[in-house]
């Protein structure tokens, strides 16, 4: 979430959301959590677990640009 | 008092970076899970560590425009607002990890000082469409 937060300062355009997976269970059933943390950016690109900032910044181009790669 | 005495140090130390005065609205129901109740005990005790934080409890259902405006359809929520709002939000019981999450995000957006390398800040100010991130976490 700190990546995520700190995004969401950087830019005008990212809204990031905090949300306990349990206390939500339709929530996170409805974006197959089985594993914390994961990110789902604009309903289009999800990875599981923490990612370094190069890679969590390419993963939100993805989902923006629908190019791009991971890492 | 939810906080320890260490807790309420450490985030004490915190928060001798805030900058501009940050604002903390907490989404709740009346009738809703002892969450809610928890959430704003959490906020309560957090802001009352600084002259810089402010907390607002608002109703889910009362408060609906408001909720619509900030995007928030389910409780607890937590909204983080400093010299505008940025777009952090807690849905759920900041507690344990998130509750470090939750201290750093009123840190930053007080200071409004991404700590990001000055190429992702880059690539960031170029984008031209909203960009929703969601992070599912635990407590643990």
């Amino acid at each position: 979430m700190r990546l995520a937060q700190h995004m969401a300062v950087a830019s005008d355009q990212i809204r990031a959301d905090c949300i306990e997976a349990n206390e939500f269970p339709e929530w996170s059933q409805q974006y197959r959590v089985m594993a914390v943390p994961k990110v789902v950016i604009n309903d289009r690109v999800q990875f599981e677990g923490a990612l370094p900032e190069r890679d969590f910044l390419s993963a939100v181009l993805r989902a923006v640009n629908g190019g791009g790669t991971l890492g | 008092m939810i906080l320890s005495e260490k807790d309420r140090e450490a985030v004490k130390k915190e928060f001798e970076k805030l900058a501009d005065p940050v604002k903390v609205t907490v989404f709740s129901q009346e009738l809703g899970s002892e969450t809610c109740q928890q959430t704003e005990r959490l906020v309560r005790e957090v802001v009352l560590l600084t002259d810089k934080a402010s907390m607002e409890v608002l109703n889910l259902v009362l408060d609906r425009e408001k909720a619509n405006a900030y995007g928030v359809d389910r409780v607890p929520a937590v909204v983080v607002e400093g010299a505008k709002d940025y777009g952090i939000r807690f849905f759920g019981l900041p507690a344990g990890y998130e509750f470090t999450n939750l201290v750093d995000a009123i840190v930053v957006a007080s200071t409004g000082k991404p700590a990001l390398s000055q190429e992702t800040q880059a690539a960031l100010a170029g984008l031209r469409s909203p960009v929703h991130i969601k992070v599912f976490a635990t407590p643990t």
